[in-house]
């Protein structure tokens, strides 16, 4: 008789958090993750780029996604597995059906001259500072969020 | 939950013997400091005030409206003909002020004295 061995990768370690749609409280999401990612062995400078991805999903969808109606909040679902940190910000509006796409980096010379607005920053800084971004746009039954991922270097960290 | 942006400004001379505004932040730099950076940019005697240096010496967080403020306030400067410099940002917040391209309009430096310096 041959003996088979199924190998399967350990289940990712979860954690979640819900703040309310008020400008501010994106930190508690952003700490949060902050802290996972200190557990998970991740270098102090990507830590800080984790963060401010975090805060700026977390912006945005308290900002476009439930409008600011407090009523609603965000969800932020931080997944550990073996090399990565996954985080899903997501939220309860009906506000955004169309995925932002890649925003281009933003033009400091357009900015300057008021020919493109000083804001709008956030999902540039995002993609920029995380290694895997996926924005899925919600329906009339789901709600839309954002998967950001970043990778634990082994080598570096 | 916001830590309330706090601002204010101590005149200096540069080592060239040019008069220089510092504006010292403290807290986070972000939607709601518009009061902060802005207004207290403002009040800046524009005539007596060619020099500007902005200090974050004491700024923990922030986020890309707190940046916008930033770029306002350069904005400003600019169509006044004032220099700004920057310091006192971490490596982190540096990086992200340099990827959005702020150095081409307010140099970033690690301290005052350096700042100070480059006026």
């Amino acid at each position: 008789m041959t003996e088979s061995k199924t190998t399967t990768a350990p289940k990712p370690t979860t954690v979640e958090v819900r703040v309310p749609s008020r400008m501010g409280f994106e930190k508690v999401a952003m700490s949060t993750a902050a802290s996972v990612a200190k557990l998970m062995g991740f270098r102090d400078d990507r830590i800080e780029d984790l963060k401010t991805a975090v805060a700026e999903a977390c912006i945005n969808a308290i900002e476009h996604g439930n409008r600011l109606n407090e009523k609603l909040s965000v969800g932020v679902v931080m997944s550990a597995g073996a090399d990565a940190l996954e985080v899903k910000v997501m939220d309860e509006g009906k506000g955004m059906k169309t995925q932002p796409g890649i925003q281009n980096k933003p033009d400091i010379d357009r900015k300057m001259r008021g020919e493109e607005d000083s804001r709008g920053m956030g999902m540039f800084l995002i993609q920029a500072l995380m290694d895997e971004v996926e924005w899925v746009a919600g329906d009339e039954v789901n709600s839309s969020y954002v998967r950001l991922v970043i990778r634990l270097d082994k080598d570096a960290e | 939950m916001q830590n309330e942006t706090k601002a204010r400004v101590e005149q200096l001379t540069s080592p060239a013997g040019h008069p220089v505004a510092v504006l010292r932040f403290e807290g986070d730099i972000a939607s709601t400091s518009k009061d902060a950076v802005i207004g207290t940019y403002q009040a800046l005697p524009k005539a007596s005030t060619p020099l500007v240096l902005l200090d974050f010496t004491k700024v923990d967080y922030i986020n890309s409206s707190g940046i916008a403020l930033v770029i306002q306030l350069l904005i400003e400067a600019s169509n006044s003909g004032q220099k700004v410099c920057a310091f006192g940002l971490s490596a982190h917040f540096s990086k992200v002020f340099t990827m959005v391209g702020i150095p081409k309009y307010a140099g970033l430096f690690p301290t005052q004295a350096e700042a100070l310096a480059a006026l």
